[in-house]
Parts: structure tokens; sequence; C-alpha cells
């Protein structure tokens, strides 16, 4: 259980405080509503892009880094096709420091051409050193455009090319941080050894003279129905064959989510998971394989990816993993498996409950879902899910005309 | 009228709590550590064993036990195994180090009862079947081929035995070596490695009397040493003295470039100022090399360094990834920034901007009750205790610029680094 206050302020500013004495630190975590989704398809990557310049100076502060480091904070960021997330680390003393810093940035960046020119540099050493020089790195780059015709998911947040990291320039910046980076398309969440008051004044004073800024209206084309079945080969400098089946599930808001993540537990979580167990371990047809989801905020992708053996055939590989998706389909899951996952399921939500940072972050995803509440929902859900919806799900999903297949040899 | 342009007052942090451990012996000579703190209702359980003497004609042997731990006993296969710790929804864990190597539990205390006779049992009845040792040389054998394509993960296994010789830190093992892999070296391995004197216990979460005695009522009884005692002695370290060492990939976009020196270890007591110099270096994000190589030049995506301590030896070095066409840059960057660091006393300004990081970073790091576990462990298998901190914070405070010139030249000999680039230079 997570508890928190929540109030909005006059900009539009959504604020969330979770009160946890049992740290000395402090957390300040901001979610923008923005994120590779939101690009467009000629300028790709720019969301992530941004995320970097935002550590290059604010209005009135040129260094965003040294202040923080000099009173005992840390930070970072992350971007995804759908968020953008920074967070503050900092002893709960200097909690103030964290505000100042990040109402600055939400007011004004510095716009800095140097900033822009070195961070260009950086995101396109960072697309190499992820994507272009490891071994299967541009897999997603490749499926993604398979699973999506329609929605900007059809290209990674790291960006189509690098070329659009290339040419971007300082006029786009501005634009985008107009759009996308105001108190209306933002939530605060600070946590740890705060008061809700302490909080509130500090908001109101740092954040509350922030101009409202216009609201993003999010009107995205949507990917419809898979009604084809999709496939796709390339060869590449790799030491071993890949197989990756890639099938269209619904959004994170849609009820079959929950049922969806039990199916891939099911499949491959743990070592008495069923890839792992029947797959690998009894028919040694892999040495390695996985299932998972992208859990996105439209319609996202369920995964299942494996290396066979040397002697094993793509075409026997791909078989086998049909053949477990047709049991789970076919046949009802023994209440002990279901039991098992449940289980599982609620550790996971007791476990996490230990990272202050973990929990600022999902109150905050939460409250952009619709409600930070539904954050202690999440156990019972899952718990509440039984046999027959698992097997239904896999009905709907495990479809040849609803999965896209990748096949990556080695030359 | 807000002035945006001042920064907040702030106050530098003067000290940090640590959980006092409490401490027993059980009958079979096995130490406890027990933590007990938090709001949630679960605990860890780690089972530390110090790594036996490393035979290098064999490199494989103490991770291939470690890793199949799971993978069966007399009494139970590998998927009873799995099922019985799965059904709980806990989570199990083998990790294996240079030094020690550990099993470890993290379970809601309720299924405590459940799922800690499945650990008794692969710490006393482990089989290593021969089917499943099979497995695991076959896919550990097609990871290895994939790995090896990375040049980061070259770079670190040829810096590592220049560094440190055909012993536990420098030894990468190959293909061959997991094909060699014979069951009845490992059950003798685990026979000698795998037993109460040689194992440090540490309990970490809620726990009450009622956790401490289902902990040692299952792990004090029929536990027992073996004839042979564990031999944790290592053979010496040694460098190979090959300096410099270039793999030249021609297609690559980018170069690993790793290097650096052996040095002292946490038990010296130079270690605390020396973590202060690394620091500066490249052991924070406004470090000198990210300042210069990430932030000024935009040659990488992440540079950094590190100071690594193990039970016998210890290194600092620098490592990063770069486009192919700055390679040569960076070297003389790097160069140049070590330099820098032996010629030229640091300001106060950016000295107190450190030290006040490093103090909010330790505060920091104690995040849950976990963490102080983890402290203890970084101090106890150094032979230190948690004065060690005390010490740490003290050095922090009082490091002047003439000591850390001092030690960047006592510890930072650039001729004597060792050096390797795995990619392209230009």
């Amino acid at each position: 259980m997570v508890k928190f206050n929540r109030f909005t302020l006059g900009n539009g500013l959504r604020v969330i405080v979770h009160e946890d004495k049992t740290t000395p630190m402090a957390v300040l975590n901001v979610l923008y509503d923005v994120g590779a989704r939101d690009e467009n398809p000629e300028q790709t990557g720019f969301a992530h892009l941004f995320e970097h310049l935002m550590f290059g100076g604010s209005i009135n502060i040129p260094n965003y880094d040294e202040p923080l480091q000099r009173v005992g904070g840390e930070n970072n960021a992350f971007t995804s096709n759908d968020i953008t997330n920074y967070y503050i680390t900092l002893p709960s003393v200097n909690l103030e420091t964290a505000f100042w810093l990040e109402s600055d940035r939400m007011l004004s960046l510095a716009f800095s051409e140097k900033s822009l020119e070195v961070q260009r540099n950086v995101v396109m050493e960072e697309f190499k050193q992820r994507y272009l020089n490891q071994p299967y790195g541009d897999v997603m780059l490749k499926l993604r455009p398979l699973v999506y015709k329609n929605h900007p998911y059809r290209w990674a947040t790291i960006g189509k090319e690098l070329s659009h990291i290339e040419f971007a320039k300082i006029e786009d910046v501005k634009a985008f941080f107009k759009k996308h980076y105001n108190p209306q398309n933002a939530i605060l969440v600070v946590g740890g050894d705060v008061d809700t008051e302490q909080v509130k004044e500090l908001a109101e004073k740092w954040f509350g003279s922030i101009p409202a800024g216009e609201k993003y209206t999010r009107d995205l084309p949507q990917e419809p129905e898979q009604h084809d079945e999709r496939r796709d080969t390339v060869t590449a400098k790799v030491p071993l064959n890949s197989l990756y089946i890639a099938f269209q599930m619904k959004n994170r808001l849609d009820e079959s989510y929950y049922v969806t993540d039990l199916i891939s537990d099911i499949l491959s979580r743990g070592n008495s998971s069923r890839l792992h167990r029947n797959l690998l371990k009894e028919k040694q047809l892999f040495s390695e394989i996985h299932a998972y989801m992208t859990g996105s905020s439209d319609t996202g992708m369920f995964i299942v990816d494996g290396k066979p053996l040397p002697g094993v055939s793509i075409e026997q590989a791909e078989a086998a993993i049909w053949e477990e998706l047709e049991t789970i389909k076919n046949e009802l899951i023994p209440v002990d498996e279901l039991t098992k996952v449940r289980n599982k399921t609620e550790s996971t939500m007791v476990f996490s409950e230990m990272s202050l940072l973990d929990k600022a972050m999902n109150l905050a995803y939460f409250e952009l879902l619709g409600d930070a509440e539904w954050l202690n929902l999440e156990t019972g859900r899952y718990i509440a899910i039984t046999a027959q919806q698992i097997q239904q799900q896999a009905q709907t999903l495990f479809r040849k005309e609803n999965s896209s297949t990748l096949v990556y040899l080695a030359e | 009228m807000l002035n945006r342009t001042i920064a907040p007052q702030f106050k530098a942090i003067d000290h940090i709590n640590l959980i006092t451990p409490g401490y027993a012996q059980l009958d079979n000579g096995c130490n406890m550590y027990w933590f007990n703190s938090g709001e949630q209702e679960l605990v860890r359980i780690e089972w530390v064993f110090s790594n036996i003497r490393f035979n290098p004609a064999k490199p494989l042997l103490n991770v291939a036990v470690n890793t199949m731990l799971t993978e069966g006993t007399k009494t139970m296969s590998a998927a009873q195994i799995a099922d019985a710790v799965d059904y709980y929804g806990a989570f199990f864990q083998i990790d294996y180090g240079y030094d020690q190597s550990q099993v470890s539990l993290y379970c809601l205390n309720k299924h405590l009862a459940s799922t800690l006779p499945v650990i008794k049992d692969i710490l006393t009845n482990s089989i290593f079947p021969e089917k499943e040792l099979q497995t695991f040389i076959r896919n550990q054998q097609q990871k290895l081929q994939v790995s090896l394509q990375k040049n980061d993960f070259v770079a670190r296994r040829i810096f590592n035995h220049a560094m440190f010789g055909d012993t536990m830190y420098g030894l990468s093992p190959d293909a061959l070596d997991y094909a060699q892999l014979d069951r009845n070296d490992m059950l003798a391995h685990y026979k000698q490695m795998y037993q109460p004197n040689n194992c440090t216990l540490i309990v970490a979460g809620k726990v009450d009397d009622n956790t401490l005695k289902t902990v040692t009522h299952l792990f004090d009884k029929d536990w027992f040493n073996s004839d042979i005692p564990a031999d944790t002695t290592q053979p010496e370290t040694h460098t190979t003295g090959d300096l410099f060492n270039y793999i030249e990939k021609p297609d690559a976009l980018q170069s690993a470039i790793r290097l650096g020196i052996p040095t002292i270890n946490r038990s010296h007591p130079d270690f605390p100022a020396l973590q202060i110099v690394n620091t500066i270096l490249g052991g924070y994000f406004g470090s000198r090399l990210m300042n210069n190589i990430r932030e000024d030049k935009g040659y990488t995506y992440g540079i950094g360094s590190a100071t690594s301590s193990m039970k016998h030896t210890g290194s600092i070095f620098i490592a990063t990834e770069v486009g192919a066409d700055v390679t040569n840059a960076t070297m003389t960057e790097i160069e140049k920034e070590i330099n820098i660091l032996k010629t030229e006393l640091i300001s106060d300004e950016e000295l107190s901007l450190v030290k006040n990081y490093l103090l909010g970073s330790l505060l920091g790091s104690l995040e849950n009750v976990f963490s102080h576990a983890d402290k203890f462990k970084n101090v106890y298998f150094s032979g230190l205790d948690f004065e060690y901190y005390d010490r740490y914070t003290e050095v922090i405070r009082n490091i002047t610029p003439q000591q850390v010139l001092t030690l960047a030249n006592q510890y930072f000999d650039f001729d004597k680094f060792c050096k390797v680039i795995v990619g392209k230079m230009n």
C-alpha cells in the first residue's frame, strides 16, 4: 500500500506527495506526457534527444548537474515511446534545491547551440553503442515497422536513423519545448522524508508562477487490428540465428492487459515457466527463450524470442513455439500454475515497495494513466484473474493473422 | 519576486546511521548476521561462501558449481526445485564473484517455512546431473559466442588477463573450458566449498524471533562440515607485462577502450582517499572525464573510472566506448586528464563539490534494510567493520588539494597502465 496526498496548482501542474519517514532521502520525479510517439515521422528520436538537452542549462541556471551534486544529489532521466521521466534523489534537508532546478527548466531552457551540438554527438554515439555496434542490437528497429503500419510506435525511441538526430536544429528544440514542456503536461511526485504542507509551499513557490502553457492534445494515428500474417528475414554478422514472433495486444488501459501479463509469466517467468522448461530444458531446441510485452499506452506488442540451438532449423523452432502457444489456447491452466503466477505477482508488488524511487515513478505513471490510486489496486487485479480468462486471451492473442515474425539469420 | 538565479541554502551531510547487525554462530560453525528493519513482511537471506583455491587448468569450476546449484539434488530434479521456489512467489538467485559466491532467497515471511527446505537441500544434496551439465555447457557456449562479438566484453577479458594473469581475477573461460567441465571435479569442489564453516549467513528484512528460529533450526541441524577444510587461499596475482593490446575490428562503429593498473584494496589505509581521487577523475556524472570527453567533445555516450577492491588485490580502471574515428583523440584526452590530476592542485570549489556529492550518495545508498546488509558485506569480507565508514566520512571531510595531488602521483602511473583497445585506431 503506497499512501499519498494530491493537489493541483493553478497552472495545472498535478502534484503527488508520498511521505516515507524510513529514509533520510527525498525524491523529486517529474513525468512529462510526451514520448517518441509524439514525434514527427521525419524527425524521429527527437523526444529522447530533447531529454539530453534538458541537462544543458536552463534560463536562470547555467549548469544543471553541478549545483545538485554540490548538495549531495543525483539525477537521471529516461524516454520511452510514451513518456519522458526525470528524477532527482537527494538528502531531504536539501529538498529545495531540487525544486529550484526542476522548476527553472520547466520555465525555460537556455537553448544553447553548443549543448545541442554536443548532445547530438552523444546521442549518435548512444545509437551506435546500443543499437548498431551490438549483435542483434537493431532487432527492435526492424521488428517495429513490421508490427506497426500506422502508429508512431513503428519507430524506436532512439529514432529511425542517425540522420534524423544529426540534422536536429535549435528552432525544432524550441518548438518541442513550447509544445510539450509546461505544467499542464507534467506530473510532479515528491517522496521520502518530506511533509505534504512543506511540499505545498515549495511547489507553490517554485512552480506556481510558471505559465500554464498550451495543453497538448494527442491525436495519433491508431494502429488498425492486424488481419494478415507478417514475416521478414534479415541476415547480419551475428554468431547465432534468432527468432522473434510479435503479436499485437490491446492498450495499457484495456482490461486484457493484466491477463496478458500473466500469460507472459506463465510462458517465461523463472525456471519453472513453460518455454524454459519445455523448449530449453526438455526438448533442447533453444539456448535461450523469452516472452515479454511492451506494456505500451496504445496498441502494444507481446513478443516471444529465442535462439535455436545449432542443428535446429527455424521452421522447427517456430513450430515448437507455436505448439506451446496452442497448448495455452486449448487447455485450461492448472490450478497450481495459476496460484504460482499470482503468488509471484503478489511478492513482486511487495518487493517493489522497498524502493522509494520506484514508488515515486509508479505514482506518476498511474496518475498519468488516470489515477495514482490505481497503483494500489494492481495486486487485486492480478489476483482476480481466472483460468478461463487466460485461455480466452491466449486465443485472442496467439493467431497467425495477428503475428509478425522476424527471422534473424547468422551470415 | 522570486530570484531564480540564487541557489537555495543547503546543508552538508555530517553522518550516516548504520543498522548494527545481530550475530550468532551456529553449532556447525556457520556465522550468521541479521538486520531487522522494514515495513514490508519480507526477507532476503544470503548464504555467502568464500571461493576455494583457483585452479587455472579448470577455470570454470567455481562458476559451474555455483550456477548449477539449482539443477538437481538427491531428492529433487531441476524442475521440482524451480516449481518449489516459484510456487511461493519467492526469488532464488545464485551469484558468483571473484572472492565469494552465494545463494540468495527473496521471500515473503509467510512462505519462508516452505522455501527454506529447498535451499537446505541445494546446499547439502546437490548432484549436478550429467544431462543438466550438458545443457549448461551447450547453452553457455552459445552465449559466449554472442558475447565475443561485443567489443566491450572482449576488451574486459583481455584487460583482466593482462592485469591479473592466470588467476581467478584474470582468466576468462573459452568454449573449450566449458567442454572440459567434469562432473566429478564439480562434486569435489562443491563438497569442499559449500560447507557450514565456510558460510556466512546474512538475513535482512523483517527479522523477528520467529524468522530467526526458522532459519537457525534448519541450518543448525543436519548440515555438517566435510573432512576436507575449505582451502580459501589464492595464488598471487601478477601482471603479464602486456601493457598495450589492440584488437582490430575493421567494421567497428565504435572502439571499446579499457585501461588501468593494479592497486591497493579496501583494507589499505589509503583506500578511502583513493576513492575520492577516482571520483574526481571519472567516478560521477560531473567527473573530469565525463565533462571533457562526453559533455565537451561528444565522443561517447559515457566514460567512467572505478576502483575495484578484491580480497587479494585491487585496481583502478577507466572504461568507455567511443566513435571509431575518435579513438586516438580519446586516448590523448584520457592521458591529459590524468596528467592534470598529477600536476595541478584541485580548486577548493571542485573538491568541496565532490565531498558533498560523495557524502550525499553515501546517505542515498542506504535505501532500505538490504542496503545496510550490502554495506556490511563490503567491509566484512575485506576483514573490516562498520568503523570503516566513519573513517571514510572523516577522510572525505578532511582531504586537502595537496593530498589529492600526492595520491594521484602515487597511484596513477600512466606509463605503467595496461591499455586495451578493441575496435579501430585512426
